[in-house]
């Protein structure tokens, strides 16, 4: 608990994109971090050099909140995330130290090649419905504003935006290396607004009432330098990539599939069904596979984000998690999503898990601990945030405090949560972090859903009808 | 679990709700006998209503308190009502865009996100807006009937300014902005910063001296304008009509001796006006506002229907309005029981409830409370054959009584 006295310095560092060049750049600095590194398996990380600054290694999209939170005085991430938290929150305790000259790519607004929105002019003047779709719903709502658009609507996702337009959304604000790197994926950039280099971050209150000042002075000796962020390409798209664009004509049936851990084993599955694709397999990756059936309309996207996706009728079936599912109807429970049946594989087990050293064996007796006022609130950190939710009502824990993450909530046990919610296949990883089992909500695996209406569509029931039996005839 | 109450939410407390019903009585009165008709919009609108160029700006926008309904998976938000012209607007094209002329009002509350939880986040408005009509005369209706509610009040050391909307987006073309430049200055007056239009530099000297004699210069009756005017020949068209109109409705004022101030900055936080604006301030407080709206509800895809109106804000008032003695409630009477037996509660409920029919507010009471706050006190002992104690508490007298009638007797006589 020592990390919470005076004194103590807590630094949170990214994983993922930014992970390399701030380990050159803090071993560059000497803060003594040798353990932060791409092969490093721990959260938890201790200074060689200042004994009282420690460090944890977060998800890049939980460091903006958690150092405006003060659960950390200091943070590095890259300024999408911190303008995502500061466009929402402009009086939020998140304070810009500085840029640390690294980084790639701007996030950019983007129209599909296909639409024909060639400029922003267009957007505010008409009274189309725009949908725009993002990893950065507050950037985007904060564009929408900004530029008077009479209505849009923003769907907020857990990646894979790209794949989105023109089908599924009319507009898109992500990440793009270039104009050029954008255009290759059949899109047009309307705006850039921001370019991604990684900043250290403070929180106000750190700053104002602890000395940071050492620490503050090893980034400084080396800010001074000229910097090196990334030049790059402008964003004219030369009549020529926009004729070379694919298109991607209107499909009677839409059907998404998964990316990430799941996409493997749905390969085989599909595979096993008979339904030959080409461009989803365990190696190769595209955002649109084709089918053998010419009436069928693929796309990959995020399983978190497929159950809304076939809500909203932008898909007829989808392959996804139960818990996602359930995620959902916990959210919206008229949503005309259905699930078909499941699949039999990506097994998981949703748990309620806290730290081996609070005396609690099951929720009963955590209930107890927190009517003993010992949280006031007790903090959950968890990825499913509204299966949290009802959980946690259903058990009565009062009062509580739910922390959203991204995956991984295991990193904020014991110091910034008390308890996650989260999915587990072996329980080893909660194990060797010191964490234990104390409810088992649900077990999910992968299931095929459907939109009720498409179902019910005389237009659609057949081919629906087809593709659903033989997708069940890859069951084992 | 000491403060359970929401961050930047306010209870009203009892003597808090004299304040609140009196304004709001106060108004009613007032509206109603101007022919105005109260309405009440819900909680929950949708997003959209309130993001079209010429609704709220987009700092406005980026306060309001916006989620997804539990229908809400295709994206479209509801919104807590930020705002209470557009929800009635809204409500006029919805249900009553078939009369020709519609007055109406409403007392509500909306909800604004404020950043340090210092300032309220959900205020109270008194507004009336006047859908339909020709110019001049609904303008200075609206704002004779909100000087009527602040005067009724008895609200002292009032002002009002008046500036005109399209005055100032006449004068703001003059320094042929970009559309995107255009639209930024626009925002930065609607959040009151006229230094940005100051530091602009315009086409002509001609436009520097307008500017700096309207900004500089604070105008007490018509012939200022007349003076305006005459003194800027060259102004644009659209300058010179909306200036017509200010001297229109200016002279009204005049000819009614309603006295004002014509103060161009005194326009804030509202696309949608389109022509006069004004504002009351009590004590150099804003406590009220309104104007004329001429864009909104065909904009809300309505029929091309002019409209004026006018909001007064509640809270700066409550704090403002002196609390009046008989405002308390010390003309009650309290019906006590000399003990908790059966028959003598049962007595106690008989008695007050005797006393209510007869129109006399009746309070019960079996533990002994403080007499002083009420105007008669009656003491149920049940014992023959003057079961009753009445004491007058102005006076400072007691009686016995004998029976219910002889109770109202007494307590009618005063």
């Amino acid at each position: 608990m020592k990390d919470y006295q005076a004194g103590y310095i807590k630094l949170a560092l990214p994983k993922g994109r930014f992970l390399s060049p701030t380990a050159s750049l803090l071993a560059g600095i000497g803060l003594g971090f040798q353990d932060y590194s791409d092969k490093t398996k721990q959260y938890r990380l201790r200074s060689a050099r200042f004994p009282s600054l420690s460090a944890k290694i977060l998800q890049e999209k939980d460091i903006s909140i958690q150092v405006a939170v003060g659960n950390y005085d200091l943070g590095i991430c890259g300024l999408d995330w911190i303008e995502e938290f500061l466009v929402k929150y402009p009086a939020g305790a998140l304070v810009k130290i500085s840029s640390l000259n690294y980084g790639e790519g701007s996030i950019h607004v983007v129209a599909s090649a296909e639409v024909g929105i060639a400029n922003l002019n267009e957007l505010s003047a008409g009274s189309n419905d725009y949908r725009i779709v993002s990893e950065y719903p507050n950037l985007a709502e904060a564009f929408a504003l900004n530029l008077r658009m009479r209505r849009f609507r923003i769907f907020p996702v857990w990646g894979a935006a790209e794949a989105y337009p023109p089908e599924n959304a009319d507009l898109a604000v992500l990440w793009g290396k270039s104009g050029a790197h954008i255009a290759t994926q059949g899109l047009i950039p309307l705006e850039r607004l921001l370019p991604v280099t990684a900043f250290l971050i403070a929180n106000r209150e750190s700053l104002e009432n602890k000395d940071l000042s050492q620490i503050l002075m090893c980034f400084s000796s080396k800010l001074t330098a000229e910097p090196q962020t990334s030049i790059e390409n402008g964003l004219d798209i030369s009549e020529e990539l926009k004729g070379s664009r694919p298109l991607w004509p209107a499909k009677e049936i839409n059907l998404a599939l998964p990316d990430g851990h799941q996409q493997a084993p749905t390969a085989q599955f599909l595979k096993r069904a008979g339904l030959a694709l080409q461009g989803y397999s365990e190696e190769v990756v595209s955002r649109r596979p084709s089918a053998d059936l010419d009436w069928l309309g693929i796309k990959v996207i995020r399983p978190q984000d497929m159950p809304l996706q076939v809500a909203n009728s932008n898909f007829d079936l989808a392959i996804t998690g139960e818990d996602w599912l359930l995620e959902h109807l916990y959210r919206f429970p008229s949503s005309p999503v259905k699930k078909l049946f499941a699949l039999g594989f990506g097994t998981v087990k949703i748990v309620a898990a806290v730290s081996q050293e609070m005396p609690v064996a099951d929720i009963d007796e955590l209930r107890s601990l927190v009517q003993s006022n010992k949280f006031a609130p007790l903090k959950v950190a968890s990825e499913y945030i509204d299966i949290a939710d009802r959980y946690l009502r259903d058990n009565h824990i009062n009062p509580y405090k739910l922390i959203p993450t991204w995956g991984a909530s295991e990193a904020f046990l014991p110091e910034d949560a008390d308890m996650l919610i989260d999915n587990v296949q072996t329980g080893k990883t909660l194990k060797k972090h010191k964490l234990k089992i104390i409810d088992v909500l649900l077990r999910s695996s992968a299931c095929l859903i459907a939109n009720k209406d498409s179902l019910a569509s005389s237009d659609k029931k057949e081919k629906m009808e087809f593709l659903t039996q033989k997708l069940r005839a890859g069951l084992k | 679990m000491k403060n359970q109450k929401c961050k930047g939410m306010q209870d009203l407390l009892p003597e808090d709700m004299l304040r609140f019903r009196r304004i709001e009585d106060v108004f009613r009165t007032c509206c109603r006998n101007w022919g105005y008709q109260e309405v009440r919009t819900p909680t929950l609108e949708y997003l959209y209503l309130f993001t079209a160029t010429g609704t709220l700006t987009p700092s406005m926008l980026s306060k309001v308190y916006s989620f997804l309904d539990w229908d809400g998976w295709s994206g479209e938000r509801v919104v807590l009502r930020p705002d209470g012209t557009i929800p009635v607007a809204r409500l006029y094209i919805d249900n009553l865009s078939g009369q020709e002329l519609a007055r109406l009002f409403y007392v509500t509350n909306i909800f604004a996100f404020e950043g340090t939880g210092k300032e309220n986040r959900e205020r109270w408005q008194c507004g009336a807006e006047f859908f339909g009509g020709a110019k001049s005369a609904p303008d200075v209706e609206i704002i004779l009937l909100a000087k009527e509610v602040i005067r009724r009040l008895g609200l002292s050391n009032i002002a009002l300014q008046l500036s005109h909307a399209g005055l100032v987006k006449a004068l703001l073309k003059e320094f042929k902005l970009s559309p995107g430049e255009e639209a930024k200055m626009t925002n930065r007056i609607l959040e009151g910063n006229w230094q940005a239009l100051t530091k602009a530099k315009s086409t002509t000297p001609e436009i520097d001296k307008l500017m700096a004699s309207l900004l500089g210069l604070k105008g007490k009756s018509s012939s200022f304008l007349h003076n305006v005017r005459t003194s800027f020949p060259k102004a644009s068209q659209d300058f010179k009509s909306s200036l017509e109109d200010l001297i229109n409705i200016a002279t009204l004022l005049d000819n009614l001796g309603c006295s004002y101030k014509i103060d161009i900055a005194a326009i804030h936080g509202f696309e949608y006006y389109t022509g006069i604006c004004f504002q009351f301030l009590a004590a150099g407080e804003k406590i009220g506002g309104g104007g004329r709206y001429d864009n909104l509800v065909p904009l809300m895809n309505g029929e091309d229907i002019p409209a004026c109106g006018f909001a007064l804000y509640v809270d700066p008032i409550m704090k403002l309005l002196p609390l009046e003695e008989e405002q308390k409630g010390e003309c009650g009477i309290l019906v006590k029981g000399k003990e908790l037996a059966p028959k003598i509660v049962k007595m106690c409920f008989t008695v007050a409830e005797s006393l209510r029919d007869a129109g006399y507010p009746a309070e019960l009471d079996f533990i002994g409370r403080e007499e002083s706050n009420y105007r008669w006190v009656v003491l149920v002992s049940g014992k023959e054959p003057s079961p009753f104690v009445l004491t007058d508490c102005i006076q400072r007298r007691r009686r016995e009584a004998a029976s219910m009638a002889e109770i109202l007797k007494v307590v009618s006589e005063g």
